[in-house]
């Protein structure tokens, strides 16, 4: 009974997941005959013969109605094929596979910045509303949030690469060589972690105040546990259940957003080999980048929506007893 | 034994916000003898939850005490500087009102009962600090104990919450302790066990115990002598029996007539009694006596603040009436 009830809301979960998928990949084929200009001009230039024209686009499979490439993808895709690459036929799948592990690190290694940094100047600021320390990392925090992540970008090179010349200016480091690729992450990493940084001790902080005015924490303060442990025990735990959805939700979104940076360190990624074949109109390549990219979105918002239950023992409860959806 | 746990004189407390203070006690005496049990009455408003939260130290910011002179088990102690907050946990222990809201969702009840622990035992293991839970979880009622303590307060009842809630409070074995409202927030029957737990506990405990409540009936059943506090001053003190029997202030004499006698034919025509008016606003408190205006006895005396008066069998009243 009780896992039958877990099974339903995990297939719920995984059904809306997939609707999702289906729904961005319509949206994104979409938007490709949406947008101006011809591909095939693009790709053959304007001297092209009409035959040239109409073979370039079977083979996109431009020349079929929308909603016959919508199945298309998805047929290709049961067989593991996202298309190949416009000029050297390279299958998109291997293409997309070995930019993402670097993408990927530059997501993780930023977040889990974020968090290292944003969790310790929440709890900081939550000991003392208004303090000193509160009002500074608020001043900080809104200054990280407001400055985009590719003016951060710019402004670290140009004083820790170029004046200071303490950090790689450019690409991800020799491969193998895992120091070299760790020493290439760090500005990238700085950059794109500093607006999330803020963000989570802005929301953290606010969610631990009102933890902190509960009753159960009067409680705790009546018998004299130290405010130490109410601080991060008693309080810390119920506050953290929205900053977990947002980070989950802010890890998709840093998939995405690591194009700019990407572009700017010139780092090989998921990013710049999108930027790239939308400069150059290759939109097999785009359409199967920004595919897997929805594809992790969707996963990590799955799991932080999962890990939240599993966090709060009366959501565990709920799904337990059958009441959830 | 003569000499009081608890002694607190002229107590006044005030908040400060928005270029306005507001006056929530003025001059209030409290005396808890050893072993002794008193019960605080009044309606909502009358500070008699914030006499309480000011012996723990557990007033907002914003909150200005000032007190006579206090003592606590032998020793002065100043409740402005907070200097409370080292007996919390130790000396004096708290039984909140809500229990639907005292207990962390997020914990087990075992967790939070070795926890609270922590300051009394410093030097205990956690293993016999959650033994001690257990067994005390066991002794207020609390079927099952061993495995209830790995439970979570939502798969507990409110009454079972609120046996979790006074088990807290036995287990530091506090020389005073508060219970605030601690049936109010419960339906009738399961108001009648935790009554019951609380009076049991009552018999076999040496401590002292301080009973907030807006029910003469629960004080009756639980405590030897009553302070009645009206609008943030006390308005009349005694034995429970002498001042149950015989109410010598109008406020008092007000409030045991809006108490229902459950054991009452029921008479559907009658309407229950009430005191017309509000308590006053504790930003304009009236000058003279705080009653006057709801007082069915009001004259023109009341406007100047009423004498402090001392009957032969040590029960004290404020009030120009003079009562036979």
């Amino acid at each position: 009974m009780r896992s039958a009830s877990l099974q339903i809301h995990l297939a719920f979960k995984l059904t809306t997941a997939l609707l999702a998928v289906a729904g961005s990949v319509v949206l994104l084929l979409t938007l490709t005959r949406l947008i101006p200009g011809d591909p095939a001009t693009v790709i053959l230039g304007s001297r092209a013969t009409p035959e040239a024209v109409a073979a370039l686009n079977a083979r996109i499979g431009l020349d079929k109605p929308l909603i016959e490439q919508v199945f298309a993808f998805f047929r290709r895709l049961f067989s593991g094929d996202l298309g190949q690459d416009v000029f050297n036929g390279r299958p998109v799948l291997g293409l997309v596979l070995g930019a993402l592990p670097n993408t990927a690190a530059l997501a993780i290694s930023a977040m889990l910045c974020a968090i290292a940094f944003g969790v310790p100047l929440a709890l900081l600021s939550a000991r003392r509303p208004g303090g000193r320390v509160d009002r500074l990392v608020a001043f900080l925090s809104v200054g990280f949030i407001s400055t985009p992540s590719f003016v951060v970008s710019v402004f670290l090179l140009m004083v820790f690469s170029v004046t200071l010349r303490w950090f790689p200016v450019l690409g991800a480091g020799e491969s193998g060589d895992l120091g070299d690729q760790l020493w290439h992450l760090v500005l990238p990493t700085a950059a794109l972690a500093a607006g999330w940084i803020g963000y989570i001790a802005r929301l953290l902080r606010s969610s631990l105040l009102e933890m902190l005015g509960e009753n159960h924490i009067r409680t705790l303060r009546a018998y004299g546990v130290s405010e130490a442990k109410i601080l991060m025990k008693y309080a810390l735990k119920p506050a953290v259940l929205p900053t977990v959805a947002v980070v989950g939700m802010g890890f998709g979104e840093l998939l995405g957003g690591a194009v700019f940076a990407e572009v700017i360190f010139n780092r090989p990624g998921l990013g710049s080999l999108i930027y790239d074949a939308i400069r150059t109109r290759n939109y097999p390549v785009v359409q199967g980048g920004v595919f897997v990219i929805v594809l992790l979105y969707v996963l990590t918002n799955l799991i932080a929506d999962l890990s939240q239950s599993l966090i709060d023992p009366r959501e565990r409860a709920r799904l337990a007893s059958g009441r959830g959806q | 034994m003569t000499e009081a746990l608890l002694t607190i004189e002229n107590l006044n407390v005030s908040y400060r916000g928005n270029g306005r203070s507001a006056h929530i006690l003025d001059g209030v005496d409290i005396k808890i003898g050893r072993g002794q049990s008193v019960g605080l009455v009044g309606e909502s408003g009358s500070g008699k939850s914030t006499v309480a939260f000011t012996l723990l130290g557990l007033l907002a910011d914003n909150a200005e005490v000032s007190a006579g002179y206090a003592a606590f088990d032998g020793r002065t102690r100043n409740f402005a500087a907070r200097e409370t907050a080292s007996l919390r946990g130790t000396d004096i222990a708290m039984v909140f009102q809500d229990p639907m809201t005292a207990l962390n969702p997020m914990f087990t009840i075992g967790t939070q009962l070795v926890d609270i622990q922590r300051r009394r035992f410093p030097r205990e293991s956690r293993k016999a600090l959650w033994a001690r839970a257990e067994a005390v979880l066991a002794d207020v009622g609390v079927q099952d104990a061993a495995a209830r303590m790995h439970r979570y307060p939502h798969e507990f009842s409110g009454g079972m919450r609120q046996r979790v809630v006074i088990a807290m409070a036995l287990l530091v074995e506090p020389k005073l302790l508060i219970a605030d409202e601690p049936t109010t927030a419960l339906d009738a029957t399961i108001e009648a066990q935790v009554v019951e737990v609380l009076h049991r506990l009552r018999q076999r405990t040496s401590a002292s115990m301080l009973v907030v409540s807006h029910s003469m009936g629960l004080i009756a059943e639980l405590c030897d002598s009553v302070v009645v506090m009206y609008g943030g001053t006390v308005v009349e003190s005694g034995k429970v029996a002498d001042v149950l029997h015989r109410p010598r202030h109008p406020y008092t004499q007000a409030l045991l007539a809006c108490e229902i006698d459950p054991y009452a034919a029921f008479d559907p025509s009658q309407d229950l009694a009430t005191i017309p008016g509000n308590v006053p606003d504790p930003a304009r408190r009236p000058q003279g006596c705080i009653f006057a205006d709801r007082c069915p006895a009001r004259h023109d005396r009341c406007r100047e603040r009423p004498p402090q008066r001392h009957a032969r069998d040590g029960q004290n009243y404020s009030c120009w009436l003079e009562v036979a």
